[in-house]
């Protein structure tokens, strides 16, 4: 397929705060937005899906723990298996962790305090579906908002995610949140679903965030599309 | 409850607010999660174990326990 016609969909959960603008992102790249309902199984034909941030389910259980059961989670699963590129933000992120697509956890920041700044983040990894348009080791400016941003998975993991470049975001400075060798994002080992815990989508129009940085995950998968 | 080798800082911030009103002698506390379920007779240990595993507890990070009460 073209790039152009790229249809990328936004899951919408009780509680999503952050699917307008993850919308509102995929439009400025250039694609087409298509709204998701969490009790649909129905990906209504997208090319890509975003899984926006916020508090899905008021983080009961644990965050992302009850959206991971969703309806429409089974049937991102599914397609992420056949290779369709999904992006994890913040509460998105802590989803995908849970639903199994991508490893390792997110846990209470180490301080305890909510975190809200502009961030920076070195790009470590381009080889993923959603980083393809930066180039390795530049370094991008993007809003971090999470009070539960702090990875951690075991050592085995963090060796293999090391070890294979799926470390795709990493703090610059250190982390803010105490995560796990500074890591703010990492991808599956096929490089097609990527989580990070700053957001993109919120760094697309210096109106309304630091920086235009965010744009450049959005461009970069309909980049891929386009090159497939 | 969180696995020894993570962090637990909201246990870290119980046993500061312990030594606030006057306790000494708690080195360490970890804070957990207790559920408690009304379950049929017929429902085995194994089932438990899904629920405690597969929904109340993430393996990656947290330890879990069953007991029948």
């Amino acid at each position: 397929m073209s790039g152009a016609g790229m249809r990328i969909g936004v899951v919408t959960f009780p509680g999503t705060l952050d699917d307008v603008d993850a919308a509102r992102a995929a439009r400025r790249a250039g694609a087409e937005a298509v709204e998701l309902w969490h009790g649909d199984h129905d990906l209504r034909g997208v090319d890509a899906v975003v899984v926006p941030g916020g508090f899905s389910y008021g983080d009961y259980l644990r965050a992302g723990a009850i959206a991971s059961q969703a309806p429409i989670m089974r049937e991102v699963v599914d397609a992420a298996g056949r290779g369709m590129p999904v992006l994890g933000i913040c509460n998105g992120f802590q989803i995908l962790c849970e639903a199994g697509l991508l490893p390792g956890a997110l846990v209470r920041n180490a301080g305890l305090h909510f975190v809200c700044r502009d961030q920076a983040l070195r790009v470590e990894s381009t080889s993923t579906a959603w980083t393809g348009g930066f180039t390795a080791g530049q370094e991008i400016v993007v809003p971090l908002k999470s009070g539960e941003g702090r990875y951690v998975a075991d050592a085995a993991t963090l060796a293999e995610l090391e070890a294979e470049g799926r470390v795709v975001f990493r703090y610059v400075g250190g982390a803010p949140n105490g995560a796990m060798a500074d890591i703010a994002g990492v991808a599956s080992a096929d490089g097609r679903v990527v989580g990070l815990m700053p957001h993109p989508e919120h760094a697309i129009d210096t109106l309304t965030g630091p920086t235009t940085d965010g744009l450049g995950l959005f461009t970069s998968v309909i980049g891929a599309a386009a090159a497939a | 409850m969180p696995k020894p080798e993570i962090l637990d800082p909201q246990g870290q911030a119980v046993t500061r607010a312990l030594a606030r009103i006057g306790i000494s002698g708690v080195a360490d506390v970890r804070q957990g999660k207790h559920f408690e379920l009304e379950v049929d007779d017929g429902l085995d240990d194994e089932t438990l174990h899904r629920i405690a595993g597969d929904l109340l507890a993430n393996p990656v990070i947290e330890d879990w326990t069953v007991t029948r009460v």
